[in-house]
């Protein structure tokens, strides 16, 4: 384990520095591609509970991610406009406060993954595979249908949403609130991988047989981890609602789905820090590819199947020269 | 401005850091953000072709232009304009297609400070209680060709429509644009889903409507497949559209099932006028294929950027401003003039698609609605 | 609605969904014998009609477009079998998901850069346009129903592959025990080759047949693909008889929904929110048939296995 530490330290260390010294040198453009890269990694770190630890390949979590999204946009919306959400059966005011948006994006997400989660879990294997996938399409089209709020339009938030003591409109300062999130969700998964819940989630992928004989039902364990996943993804939702001062159904697409799992695939699945490897990376290679001519997502292309071919385990799991812990 | 959207466009002007700081005399540069990649490339390429040819036929060596891809993605125009305005320092933005990318892009784009010149998008927000100082329109307000093609359709006598449209916002407004003119009855109106390519069960529907004639709007391949369809089905009631299922790039792909359909554009390449004839040549001298709607508007935008900047210094945003609202350039379509939310008052023509040889393309046949402006200037409080 | 009018709805549903057969059934072959989750089908699908229209523009002739599309896609399916894919039975579906995932990005990319960004023409021959009369007063157009043939025929061509040939025995029995045919001197990488490049074959049959009547573009084949997806998991993945099945409730699903729900709802709303509300629920409507098949049937109607 300690290459992959070291590596770890090695990723934290250039999210840290990699900011500061675009804000030294004044670009504040790469400042926002960290921002994005770090929200990103978020939604990949949620995808990763669920897939890496617990095995349950989900194609939909594009789903959460828009809910996130479309939390953030619908309350900053009404706030904007002064007008409360609903009245009945109580008031409920829009918001332009991280804090209270963050907290409505984890539950109305998590609620949403409960849901999927409890119907989807039915299924196995590829099945599970599509039927997640069915559940994000349902909301795909629904958010481009649904005329409320923008519909394919999509919803404008002029000006960033604000945390207490903080310029969020200040690139750095933002980044720094993405970071902080981020760091404290990766903790948390760091502890949770190793506590009871964790150990019992990863034996009921291995051989949910004997979890089951030791009286524990695989079923509730993957429920709460999927739900949990929704969650983080959920809140990177809002994040990038937040980056963009925009959300669309394009949040919802069944593309988004699979850029996030890119992001943990090409990183290294079940690990801590994979999908902040593999979102930095993505970030890089469409900054970098981008500028050689109309037509690079050939080179994209290529250069991910060369990455899932010759570089199993992801990139961690290449650099640090073990199998990654799935099967 | 109000006091609010001046503290608004104060607060993010503090995200763009020292983006007012620099100076450079005179030069003007501008970021183009558009779609070169993915299925909608072609409109994308035929607007950026327009421009730079313009930009290449003026020779001003005082312009300078810089061309991202935003992949048809919201989320990926929003960050290119960031990146533009951030880290390139450019002073005016443009080349977005489509309405949903230029409602995440524009307002951030005006409200720190930079100017937008629209070369296609016209969403009706823009146009209306959300518009903007520093936004142009240099091709049309959303519903424009949809009222025009409405108002054909009171002179060709049509009394019984049946209209059709993909279930967004683009197309809830067309049906709306159309509805707006039109005076006869509606014998069957339909919602379709977005990309959808089988037509067969709308098509059904119009048959058995008694419908004497077919309003649609669908862009891009969906038009495509309509038509092809529509034409082999049997069914022989006039269909009327706006031009963004006939123009140049798509007609080819229709082939004989879009021949003698009537559509609605402010734009042919047959608009007799000097600019336009030199337009054309010229394109197709430089890059071997015939403009499309889409070039010429790139190319009228682009021409109108110089002309601004032959009269005012961009530093001076009032002034410049101000040499933009002129709009003191020789447009393809004829007279061009700004309404008072900065969207065109121009004349909307209708035409029918022919063969020219082994080329499909489009004539004028009339002039659909004269001198025309848009619905959501009223609302328009620009201060 | 009248009856003819459902009748008509009826027929467009039908072969919709023989249509989503086709395009189907090479998917689940290769999900039933490999185990591949294969996302660049709908790649193969586009490929199929970018040929037919390059063909039929340079020769005119129908049936040569549709030869070569068949030809091309195969040939395509066979190249990416042997140079991408077969590295990828032995590993799990997230890898396969991935690879497959960027090579729809290298051949749409692809495509664009040989043909272009402009859609392209391809058209139905003269002999096949236009409508005809059938019993009971339908006007139907002569291509739909040609196409409900050639659907049915290959799907009839198909069963009796399966289940009369020694291919089809072999195709049986690497569903079942891949080990074990290997170990009877079954030239297993060949026999996959094979069925890689036969559903590819069909998929871009399919998109020949269907880019007449529709627009020949970049990215014509993702939407598809998903459709494709919704109808092998429906149906159960490996199972012919499932896809047929899976297909022709999709098709049948899709069309009828449509047609119906805004007609429903305007019982109880007014027509303006009803045709809003009915066409936003019907573009939902397949994939909320799928979660209610699932979870009912967790492995899809015929599935055998997960």
């Amino acid at each position: 384990m300690t290459t992959e530490r070291i590596l770890n330290a090695v990723v934290v260390a250039g999210l840290v520095l990699f900011p500061i010294w675009a804000w030294m040198a004044d670009e504040p453009f790469m400042i926002t591609l960290a921002t994005k890269a770090a929200i990103l990694a978020l939604a990949g770190v949620g995808l990763n509970l669920a897939l890496g630890i617990g095995g349950l390949v989900s194609f939909g979590h594009a789903a959460f991610f828009g809910i996130g999204g479309y939390a953030m946009g619908i309350l900053a919306s009404h706030a904007q406009a002064y007008d409360p959400i609903f009245t009945q059966p109580f008031v409920f005011e829009g918001s332009k406060s991280m804090p209270v948006i963050w907290l409505t994006a984890i539950l109305a997400s998590g609620l949403a993954a409960l849901g999927i989660g409890a119907l989807s879990l039915r299924t196995s294997g590829v099945y599970f595979i599509m039927i997640t996938l069915a559940f994000g399409q349902m909301l795909y089209f629904f958010s481009i249908s649904w005329p409320a709020y923008g519909g394919e339009d999509g919803l404008s938030i002029y000006v960033r949403n604000s945390f207490p003591g903080l310029n969020t409109l200040d690139p750095i300062q933002f980044y720094g609130i993405v970071l902080g999130v981020l760091c404290a969700v990766l903790f948390l998964l760091a502890r949770l991988a190793k506590s009871p819940f964790g150990l019992a989630l990863g034996a009921a992928r291995q051989t949910p047989l004997r979890v089951e004989t030791v009286g524990i039902s695989p079923y509730r364990l993957q429920l709460v981890a999927f739900t949990l996943s929704g969650m983080i993804t959920g809140l990177a939702g809002a994040l990038f609602a937040d980056l963009n001062r925009f959300v669309s159904p394009v949040m919802f697409s069944w593309q988004t789905s699979g850029e996030i799992m890119v992001f943990v695939i090409i990183g290294g699945v079940a690990r801590l820090f994979g999908p902040v490897v593999g979102a930095i990376l993505f970030i890089i290679l469409e900054h970098l590819l981008g500028g050689l001519s109309d037509y690079w997502h050939i080179y994209l292309g290529a250069l991910l199947l060369l990455i899932v071919l010759f570089a199993r385990g992801g990139v961690i799991g290449t650099l640090t020269g073990r199998e990654a812990a799935h099967d | 401005m109000t006091p609010r959207t001046l503290a608004l466009a104060a607060c993010i002007a503090g995200l763009a850091g020292g983006a007012f700081a620099d100076t450079h005399a005179g030069k003007v540069k501008v970021g183009m953000i558009t779609t070169l990649s993915g299925g909608g490339a072609g409109l994308g390429i035929d607007v950026r072709d327009g421009f730079m040819l313009a930009a290449k036929q003026a020779g001003n060596d005082k312009l300078e232009v810089i061309i991202e891809d935003d992949q048809r993605k919201p989320d990926i125009a929003v960050q290119l304009a960031d990146k533009m305005i951030q880290s390139e320092k450019v002073d005016v933005l443009t080349g977005i297609i489509w309405s949903n990318l230029a409602m995440a892009v524009i307002p951030g784009a005006v409200a720190q400070g930079k100017f937008y010149l629209s070369p296609n998008a016209g969403p009706s927000a823009l146009a209306g209680r959300g518009c903007s100082p520093l936004y142009f329109n240099v091709a049309w307000q959303n519903d424009n060709l949809h009222e025009a093609a409405g108002a054909y359709a009171n002179s060709a006598g049509y009394k019984n429509s049946f209209i059709l449209a993909p279930n967004y916002p683009a197309g809830q407004d067309a049906l709306t644009g159309y509805k707006s003119q039109y005076e006869g009855e509606l014998s069957g109106e339909l919602l379709t889903a977005l990309g959808q390519t089988d037509y067969a069960s709308e098509i059904a529907q119009i048959r058995a409507s008694g419908a004497d004639s077919v309003f649609f709007f669908l862009p891009g391949g969906m038009g495509i497949s309509f038509l092809k369809q529509y034409a082999d089905s049997g069914v022989d009631i006039p269909v009327v559209g706006p031009a963004f299922s006939f123009d140049q790039g798509i007609l080819q792909a229709v082939g004989d099932a879009a021949l003698g359909v009537v559509n609605t554009s402010q734009w042919s390449k047959d608009l007799d006028n000097p600019t336009n004839t030199a337009f054309v040549e010229s394109f197709q001298a430089e890059y071997g294929r015939l403009p499309s709607l889409y070039a010429s508007q790139g190319f009228d935008t682009a021409n109108l950027l110089l002309s601004a900047m032959d009269k005012a210094d961009i530093s001076d945003a009032d002034a410049f401003q101000a040499a933009l609202e002129e709009a003191d350039f020789a447009s393809t379509r004829g007279e061009f003039k700004f309404n008072t939310n900065h969207h065109p008052i121009q004349d909307i023509y209708v035409r029918e698609v022919i063969r020219e040889g082994d080329v499909y393309t489009n004539k004028i046949i009339g002039t659909a609605l004269e001198d025309h402006g848009d619905a959501h200037a009223a609302e328009c409080q620009m201060q | 609605m009248s009856p003819i009018l459902l009748a008509e709805q009826i027929l467009n549903g039908v072969q919709l969904g023989v249509m989503l057969f086709v395009m189907a059934a090479g998917l689940t072959l290769v999900f039933g014998v490999m185990g591949l989750i294969n996302l660049a089908h709908g790649s193969l699908f586009m490929v199929g009609a970018f040929a037919a229209a390059a063909v039929a523009g340079a020769t005119g002739s129908f049936m040569l477009a549709l030869v070569s599309a068949l030809a091309a896609a195969a040939a395509a399916g066979a190249l990416i079998e042997v140079l991408v894919i077969r590295r990828l039975y032995a590993r799990d579906h997230l890898d396969q998901v991935l690879a497959t995932f960027a090579l729809i990005l290298i051949f749409s990319e692809g495509t664009r850069w040989i043909f272009g960004s402009f859609p392209l023409y391809l058209n139905i021959p003269d002999y096949l346009s236009g409508p005809v009369t059938l019993p009971g007063g339908i006007q139907y157009p002569l291509y739909r129903l040609t196409l409900i043939g050639i659907g049915l025929a290959i799907a009839a061509g198909l069963f009796v592959l399966i289940s009369k040939t020694r291919l089809g025995i072999q195709i049986r029995a690497g569903e079942n025990d891949r080990e074990m045919i290997a170990a009877l001197g079954v030239d297993i990488s060949k026999l996959y080759t094979i069925v890689f490049a036969l559903g590819a074959g069909l998929a871009g049959l399919a998109g020949a047949l269907v880019g007449a009547i529709q627009s020949v573009q970049v990215g014509m084949g993702e939407p598809v693909l998903i459709l494709a997806f919704v109808v092998i998991v429906i149906g159960g993945i490996g199972s012919i008889k499932g896809a047929l099945i899976g297909a022709l409730l999709v098709g049948l699903t899709d069309t009828l929904g449509g047609v119906l729900l805004p007609h429903l709802f305007k019982l109880f709303t007014d027509p303006a929110t009803a045709t809003s509300a009915g066409s936003a629920l019907a573009s939902m409507l397949i994939y909320i048939l799928m979660a209610v098949v699932l979870i009912w049937k967790p492995t899809g109607l015929f599935g055998a296995r997960a």
